[in-house]
């Protein structure tokens, strides 16, 4: 019972912080000088131009008005018109949804167990040769930015060897063959950074753990190194761990804008850039609710799965 | 509290501690920066000057790295586009420490209700991913040197803000600050003169780090082409410009992202070496 309420705290929570987020975002774009009328006339409006469009726009109202409004609107699924192209937002949100998910997917399910498992290795013996080149060649990729491996991958793979297309502009009648060999560069690029960053901290975690005194009693009982690693020390380290993937897949996001321009692939992160180059303000709004609310379900997620891991909250006294 | 012996500062303490991989960072940073000060005068070219209408000439004894899409001499690009960079970078970790350590600190020796609010709207500025805020800003702004530079210091104020807050609780609740209190000194004098000197070896590290991720982001804002605008450039935008280029066999790309590798690099193993030193105990007070 404790558990669940706990739980029932966290996702209300949860709820709090997307109505906030919601508020920031709409401060952000709605409140800021620049305002959705001069984005659609451009730097040359008259004000009776001006004047005119936001009234037609709801633009006059005081703008707790406006939020109300919009939030509602948002609620109900309508994230109003695209400016520059005319069409829903969310239909347009809808479209481009797909491949990002595909390619935040296939890489968290490429990274996910590459970097535990690499972390899991690395703390077997701290400070030993193996875990010595691990830390070297994490700490390396943690500092280079997803765009220089990208481009290192292009030129050698696309340009010198020609065996994988260096565009993944994904069509809705790629087959199933091409779309693989449109993904294996973005997910490598992506998988990267963020296997460097999961794999350290999956290392602190499980040593922290390891210097625990009930990893210390079970050395003493002569429990075998392997099962010491995998049943004693991961089972406690798994709060953390997943906290660590959780915040990861919250960098995939930002990590998702950056590749998915590089390849040109046509997801939410290319969809929300080129609104922000035209000033497209209502699909600015949409993709950024849209990623944020992902942001804060897996942030949700990671707090609820440390929790029903914690032996202390699931066998309370 | 007054060192027995004035020789040994904790400053001379560090340097003496110097391995041979935090020498080569710490001249690889030096160099950079010199590079970037004395730009102007020793880039071959001007950065916007097109010497040759043909893009992406190959490397040659005019053009050390060659030319970019534009016919633009590459090295004198980069001698540029390094400049704003680390200017950027420098003015903005500069202004995001100001602010969050100035704010963390007020949070911390005040507690109570500013400490609630400015911790709550913090936490909720760090509950949005860090280029979703950028974009939302970009958008309604638009993208200028004020702008960039105002949004980027108030991402990573939030950051800073809850280290600062972090080490300034742990100082807060010493004697020290409470003798100072019941003696009757200011909020200026505690957080200048009680917190700050305690809290500095710990925030040069943060420094380092915000500094890092600062460049990879600007950078990252660079190559969506959200960064510096043409004719300007930033590190990020460099690599955008070019990116065709790889196409036809040109390294034009590949310079600016290995420059931008290079320097957060040595900025971390540099940093690595120097939290180790903070472990130790050795510079516990500066």
């Amino acid at each position: 019972m404790d558990l669940l309420l706990i739980v029932a705290r966290r996702v209300a929570i949860g709820v709090l912080t997307v109505l906030v987020v919601s508020l920031l975002v709409f401060a952000g774009t709605e409140l800021l000088p620049g305002n959705v009328a001069h984005a659609i006339l451009g730097p040359g409006a008259t004000p009776e131009a001006i004047a005119n469009i936001s009234a037609r726009l709801g633009l006059d109202q005081p703008a707790y008005i406006r939020y109300i409004h919009w939030f509602g609107n948002l609620l109900h699924g309508d994230l109003g018109t695209s400016l520059t192209s005319g069409r829903e937002v969310s239909e347009l949100i809808a479209e481009r949804s797909g491949n990002t998910f595909l390619l935040a997917g296939v890489t968290a399910l490429v990274a996910v167990p590459l970097s535990v498992s690499l972390g899991l290795i690395a703390s077997t013996k701290p400070n030993g040769r193996v875990d010595k080149t691990i830390s070297a060649i994490t700490l390396t990729l943690i500092s280079i930015p997803d765009f220089l491996v990208a481009v290192i991958l292009v030129s050698i793979f696309s340009v010198q060897l020609g065996w994988l297309p260096a565009l993944s502009t994904i069509r809705p009648d790629s087959s199933f063959f091409e779309l693989a060999r449109m993904l294996v560069l973005p997910v490598t690029a992506l998988s990267f950074t963020v296997i460097a960053h999961m794999a350290r901290m999956t290392r602190t975690a499980v040593l922290n753990e390891l210097t625990s005194p009930a990893i210390e009693m079970a050395i003493l009982k002569g429990v075998p190194k392997s099962r010491l690693l995998l049943v004693h020390a991961l089972s406690n380290a798994i709060a953390p761990i997943v906290n660590v993937i959780a915040l990861n897949l919250g960098y995939l996001i930002s990590g998702v804008v950056v590749i998915e321009m590089l390849f040109n692939l046509n997801g939410l992160g290319k969809l929300m850039v080129e609104a922000v180059t035209t000033r497209d303000i209502p699909l600015v709004q949409g993709c950024a609710m849209l990623f944020c609310a992902v942001y804060v379900l897996l942030n949700l997620f990671a707090d609820t799965i440390s929790i029903v891991a914690n032996p202390r909250i699931r066998h309370p006294k | 509290m007054r060192n027995a012996q004035p020789k040994s500062s904790p400053f001379r303490d560090l340097l003496q501690n110097l391995t041979p991989t935090a020498i080569i960072c710490l001249s690889i940073l030096i160099a950079l920066i010199v590079l970037a000060i004395a730009g102007p005068w020793v880039s071959p070219y001007s950065s916007t000057e097109i010497l040759t209408s043909e893009s992406y000439q190959l490397r040659s004894d005019s053009m050390l790295l060659g030319g970019d899409y534009l016919g633009r001499d590459m090295l004198s690009r980069l001698i540029y586009a390094l400049q704003i960079t680390l200017g950027v970078t420098f003015v903005v970790t500069i202004l995001a420490f100001f602010t969050g350590c100035l704010l963390g600190f007020l949070a911390a020796v005040l507690g109570g209700t500013v400490d609630t609010v400015l911790s709550r709207v913090m936490d909720a500025l760090i509950a949005l991913p860090a280029i979703m805020i950028a974009l939302i800003v970009i958008s309604s702004l638009g993208s200028s040197l004020p702008v960039l530079v105002v949004t980027l210091a108030l991402i990573d104020s939030t950051r800073v803000f809850r280290v600062a807050r972090a080490l300034a609780m742990n100082i807060v609740v010493s004697d020290y600050v409470e003798a100072a209190r019941v003696r009757g000194e200011g909020l200026r004098w505690i957080m200048g003169r009680e917190i700050m000197p305690n809290v500095v070896g710990p925030l040069a590290a943060e420094f380092g780090i915000r500094f890092t991720y600062t460049i990879l982001f600007m950078s990252a804002l660079g190559f969506l082409g959200l960064g510096m605008q043409p004719p300007h450039a930033d590190l990020g935008l460099l690599i955008q410009e070019n990116m065709q280029g790889l196409l036809f066999g040109s390294f034009a790309a590949l310079y600016p992202a290995l420059l931008i590798s290079l320097i957060t690099i040595t900025i971390n193993i540099f940093i690595d070496w120097y939290l180790q030193q903070l472990d130790s105990g050795l510079p516990s007070e500066f």
